[in-house]
């Protein structure tokens, strides 16, 4: 997986390429604890993931949760596989998908 | 592969998380021969990322074990039945208690959801304990 951060004042979006796993899902979530200090506007781009499992989406709720108590989470670009493991995990409620 | 013929494959390795692109692939490699769509073998993906990593977690700890995957095609059904084996302590996954998808964030527990999507993405599940080993086997229609 590469992660890429682009930071924009306290707007921080994370573009996300390849397989969010359990093999790489503990990289992002160490991303996160890193990076999300005085963020507000967390943007997760997934145009590239190309797969996400149980491990993956454990570490989006977890910086849903974050930014629920300082900010805004937004996840955009989702293809129409990753989209069928949000709606039926709930994910797709919990999460704001544009 | 012709017919009615069935075809059985197995691959025996160390039950750790480090292994798990090796089982993957795998299983990955017997779809691409049955012209699989990405979308199942998405599906299928996951199935056993969760199965397998529950075995490397919890099976053998703090040792480790070994597993076993097989997969069985069908020459002329389009189906796929795939299972694990170990030989570690005694544990029906299907047996937890599904998480309650329709909760907020916040109430949401971090976990759970690996056994709920497997249910979510197979055509049928079942558990077995036999000769001192685990045993679950799914099916999923290609």
């Amino acid at each position: 997986m590469k992660i890429e951060k682009k930071t924009d004042g306290t707007k921080l979006t994370v573009a996300l390429q390849g397989r969010l796993d359990t093999m790489t899902a503990p990289e992002l979530d160490k991303e996160f604890h890193e990076s999300l200090d005085g963020v507000t506007e967390l943007v997760v781009d997934l145009a590239e993931l190309e797969y996400i499992s149980s491990a993956g989406l454990r570490v989006l709720l977890s910086a849903q949760k974050v930014m629920n108590k300082q900010g805004s989470m937004v996840v955009k670009n989702v293809n129409e596989q990753i989209m069928e493991v949000f709606e039926v995990t709930g994910f797709s409620d919990i999460l704001t998908i544009e | 592969m012709n017919g009615n013929e069935k075809e059985r494959k197995s691959l025996t390795m160390d039950a750790t998380t480090e292994n798990l692109y090796q089982a993957l692939g795998f299983v990955d490699e017997q779809l691409e021969q049955m012209e699989c769509s990405p979308a199942v073998q998405m599906r299928i993906d996951l199935v056993v990322e969760e199965l397998f990593v529950n075995v490397a977690h919890y099976a053998y700890a703090p040792e480790t074990g070994s597993v076993t995957i097989s997969i069985e095609t069908e020459g002329d059904s389009k189906a796929v039945v795939i299972s694990m084996e170990d030989s570690g302590v005694p544990y029906d996954p299907l047996a937890k208690e599904d998480p309650d998808v329709t909760l907020a964030a916040q109430d949401r527990q971090i976990g759970g959801l690996g056994i709920f999507m497997i249910k979510k993405n197979v055509d049928d599940i079942h558990y077995e304990r036999k000769d001192g080993k685990n045993i679950l086997t799914f099916k999923k229609f290609i």
